[in-house]
């Protein structure tokens, strides 16, 4: 099957992610015209902090989801490594970077304590992560007395509100930024041209290189024309190294890895993955212990962008990761979805706030037109599905 | 007797990029049994759901006439309106509804006020039940109830919507061959009770049992009607029909060349995972050898599937004892990794439940269980895996576009090649096949009998469990029997016969010592 794909096959073959791609551009278009801040250079370093910690709970979101669980507990998670950091660092006074290793151990904690009650006692997460909300709030307001703690300053507020900025000059706009985003185009397009080598070497069929070509050149355009936004504002905020990071690693582990085909494959069909020689505890456990990880990087950015743990943080923010990953195409029987997609999903949610907010519209109308986004995003899917006859 | 019921005539019907059907035309007579046989694909399935009004008027082309009418059905429910009642493979009970409940639902018997009579509904099932020889309490939930008397369930549910033309989907597939039987005696009855047949199957001997004519279809087209009381109408026509070529033998020829023994199992015993008290299997010995075929005989319920899939790694049964040697020495095998380790393999007989990943790819299916093969540290190579997946396409000759297919679209005989598949690239030296060749056409079955041949040329060991005794006989050099979950017996396949094998199959409790 060497041959040449064409652009139709292409778009066939990725319809699921290229219609929510679509959808995308089509709203970021819709708002630009509708309010002219929105596109601007402080605007869009806004999306990037405001929405960075659903982005990162959406990640451990999908490969929940992929599994076929799903979890509850993220949000009251996130307000309870945020309390555990504020414990450390306003509290005890100590460093901030022991701030971040105790949200850490406490995310990954509590991570083992869930996947032991789903992985080998075999209680549906549903249930399992609905107790974790209610626990781990408990232990947030327990943790705080009840009381916001505030502020943490110095390093421990860099961490969502910091920016990599100015270590090369320029005027108005930041060099640093500008080569930080180069160097990564450069890199998309090294490692695209390798896969394509490889692919070729293995007789599989690849797309022509003028449509090659063009794909990289539109990817690199998008994206430097967002570095040179970046780079006009403020530079390159220290989420978003973190946010790129978590994206590429964990394409990475869902792709590529043993363990994401393990996820798939669970979710996919348990019974058929058990008798593959899937080690279906391992690797649910494995599943909640990664989400009590990314649960409290989410707690470490968000408390530190609120210069502060509040113990009503992080309320409904497991609604919005998991929203994040439906729309991005993950299913909700298991077995589908993609991190890219949840990012795409997390993205046309952040930016629909953000534009609604920019516009002046009032928040209940801003939840009416969330809440059907969220039902039109899976309705379209499932038409997708239909029309391409998958069941 | 020659006035015709159904007339279908120049029936064709195209989905995207596929032609289904192309000018197909049946006719059927009134209180006869009509088989349609064909492989899958052929357009049997499409061709019923023309029929009953899946696909409504005007989808299709073609001119259907039922008892004289000209025919437009825009749903089931119109189909069902005029007496054609269809009752599909996978059978559609709600197993937590009772016997009574299920045959009148969405046809309640309704008493005043519109709520349920629930004394006219029972006694109205009761009836029924009867008329389909089934002896069970209305009230008793579905669940509780076999695959076999639940089909009779369906044939029940049928009556009661005052059927003309009852269709029958592949209705012995899923059965054993008691139940198989007991069903086509039913159908015997009601066809003597006036109650027009047809009858879509795989099974060619049931065919010949059963049938008046027999119209075979094949891509899409109709072949040629026979009739069963012509001579000429023989099985092998059928068969050279359906497939389009003429097969000599259903089975493929091999010369064993049997070697050291590869794998023995001891006093095997297993208990019901949720009832321990109950055994299942008990004191099973057997083994096989290099290069050897071996079958195991029984009837469902036999526990046939839980021997096999205990074995595998303990994925049934508790309190699981004996001793299994691979090559002369015992290995302890707790869970399906170790047993995957040591060289076992199993193939499932429910290859859409617990065998394949439907909505994942091909590819991906193929290497499910040998991933630790072109893996890495945990990384998987992903052209690798393209490159296996590709070979096995084409040596197992697994019909699809493409390996990024996904395998929930491929048909019974590709989906089970997958199986297969993933098996052999494990590389193991035992491989159990349990009903390898169920719910899948002739041709395809020929080709999944070639590949077990080429394992065994390769020096692996095969178990085959099977309900189609001709197909133990045909394809092993030494069969087990199974009954109540002993061993009773073990015969070289080449003096067995399917009547010595199901003697000691059917043995019972008392005489299994």
């Amino acid at each position: 099957m060497t041959g040449i794909a064409t652009l139709r096959d292409l778009v066939t073959r990725n319809l699921r992610q290229s219609g929510i791609f679509i959808a995308f551009i089509a709203i970021v278009a819709l708002f630009s015209m509708l309010s002219e801040n929105f596109l601007s250079p402080g605007n869009i370093t806004n999306i990037v902090l405001q929405y960075s910690y659903i982005l990162v709970l959406a990640v451990g979101m999908v490969i929940v989801i992929i599994g076929g669980h799903i979890d509850l507990s993220v949000g009251s998670l996130v307000a309870f490594t945020g309390a555990v950091a504020a414990t450390v660092v306003i509290r005890q006074d100590l460093p901030w970077w022991m701030g971040v290793l105790a949200a850490i151990g406490v995310g990954l904690i509590a991570g083992c304590w869930q996947g032991f009650w789903v992985a080998f006692v075999g209680i549906p997460a549903f249930i399992v992560t609905l107790a974790g909300m209610l626990l781990f709030r408990g232990a947030t307001y327990r943790t705080l007395d009840n009381i916001s703690l505030s502020p943490f300053g110095g390093p421990y507020y860099q961490i969502a509100n910091g920016f990599q900025n100015g270590i090369l000059g320029g005027r108005g706009v930041d060099v640093f930024t500008l080569v930080v985003f180069g160097i990564a185009v450069v890199g998309y397009a090294f490692a695209a041209w390798r896969g394509r080598r490889a692919s070729v070497q293995y007789q599989q069929s690849v797309e022509a290189w003028p449509l090659f070509i063009l794909k990289i050149v539109a990817v690199g355009v998008v994206v430097m024309w967002f570095a040179y936004q970046l780079a006009q504002s403020r530079g390159l905020p220290n989420v978003l190294i973190l946010l790129a990071a978590l994206i590429i690693i964990y394409t990475l582990v869902t792709q590529r890895s043993v363990f994401g085909r393990h996820v798939y494959a669970i979710g996919g069909n348990l019974t058929a993955a058990q008798l593959s020689g899937v080690k279906v505890r391992k690797v649910n456990f494995l599943i909640f212990v990664n989400m009590g990880f990314l649960a409290s990087l989410a707690g470490v950015v968000y408390s530190s962008r609120m210069n502060g743990a509040q113990p009503a943080a992080g309320n409904m923010f497991e609604l919005d990761a998991i929203a994040a990953c439906f729309i991005g195409g993950a299913a909700v029987t298991g077995g589908i979805g993609r991190v890219t997609g949840a990012m795409i999903g997390g993205l046309i949610m952040g930016v629909m706030s953000n534009g609604m907010q920019l516009m002046g519209i009032d928040q209940s109308i801003q939840q009416i037109v969330k809440g059907l986004v969220l039902l039109l995003a899976v309705a379209f899917d499932i038409y997708n599905k239909r029309r391409a006859g998958t069941r | 007797m020659n006035d015709t019921i159904l007339l279908m005539s120049d029936i064709t019907k195209e989905f995207p990029g596929v032609l289904a059907l192309e000018n197909v035309s049946l006719d059927v007579r009134r209180g006869e049994i009509h088989a349609i046989c064909g492989e899958n694909g052929a357009g049997k399935s499409t061709l019923m759901k023309v029929l009953s009004g899946v696909y409504p008027h005007g989808t299709y082309t073609g001119e259907i006439t039922f008892e004289g009418e000209r025919a437009a059905f825009n749903s089931i429910n119109d189909s069902e309106a005029k007496g054609i009642v269809i009752i599909h493979q996978e059978l559609a009970l709600i197993p937590y509804l009772s016997v009574a409940e299920n045959i009148f639902l969405g046809n309640e018997q309704r008493g005043t006020g519109g709520l349920i009579d629930w004394n006219r509904t029972n006694s109205a099932a009761a009836e029924l039940m009867d008329r389909v020889g089934l002896n069970e309490n209305p009230v008793t939930h579905i669940s509780q109830l076999g695959v076999g008397k639940q089909q009779l369930i369906e044939i029940a549910k049928a009556l009661s919507k005052k059927v003309k033309l009852l269709i029958l989907d592949e209705p012995t597939a899923a059965l054993n061959d008691q139940d198989s039987a007991h069903l086509l005696d039913l159908l015997r009855q009601l066809n003597a009770q006036g109650i027009t047949c047809i009858m879509i199957s795989h099974k060619i001997n049931e065919i010949a049992a059963i049938a008046d004519r027999t119209t075979i279809l094949r891509d899409g087209k109709t072949i040629e009607t026979l009739d069963m009381s012509d001579p000429d109408a023989t099985q092998n026509r059928i068969i050279r029909g359906m497939v389009g070529r003429d097969l000599e033998h259903r089975f493929p020829e091999r010369t064993p060349e049997i070697g050291e023994e590869v794998l023995r199992v001891e006093d095997w015993t297993v208990h019901h995972p949720t009832q321990p008290e109950r055994v299942v299997v008990e004191n099973a010995s057997f083994n096989v050898r290099a290069g050897e075929v071996v079958g195991i005989a029984g009837l469902m319920g036999a526990g046939r599937t839980e021997l096999a899939m205990s074995v595998f790694g303990r994925a049934y049964g508790r309190d699981i004892s004996g001793r299994i040697y691979k090559r002369g020495e015992e290995i302890k095998v707790h869970s399906v990794a170790e047993a995957i380790a040591h060289g076992l393999a199993y193939a499932t007989e429910d290859r859409k439940k617990y065998g394949l990943n439907l909505i994942e790819d091909v590819k991906r299916n193929i290497s499910a269980a040998g991933l630790g093969k072109i893996s890495r540290r945990g990384w998987v190579n992903g052209n690798e895996e393209l490159k296996v997946a590709e070979e096995y396409r084409g040596s197992l000759n697994i019909k699809t576009p493409s390996v990024l297919h996904l395998t929930g679209k491929l048909s019974g005989g590709n989906q089970q090649k997958v199986v297969l598949s993933k098996w052999i690239y494990t590389d193991a030296d035992v491989l159990i096949l349990d009903e390898p060749t169920r719910g899948i056409d002739v041709g395809a079955k020929y080709e999944i009998y070639t590949i077990i041949n080429r394992l065994v040329a390769a020096g692996k060991a095969v178990l085959v469990i099977s309900s189609e005794l001709p197909e133990l006989l045909g394809v092993c050099d030494r069969i087990y029997t199974l009954a109540f979950g002993r061993i009773t017996g073990e015969l070289p396949a080449s003096t067995a016969t399917q009547e010595s094998l199901m003697k000691l199959m059917t043995m019972e409790k008392e005489q299994v010592q």
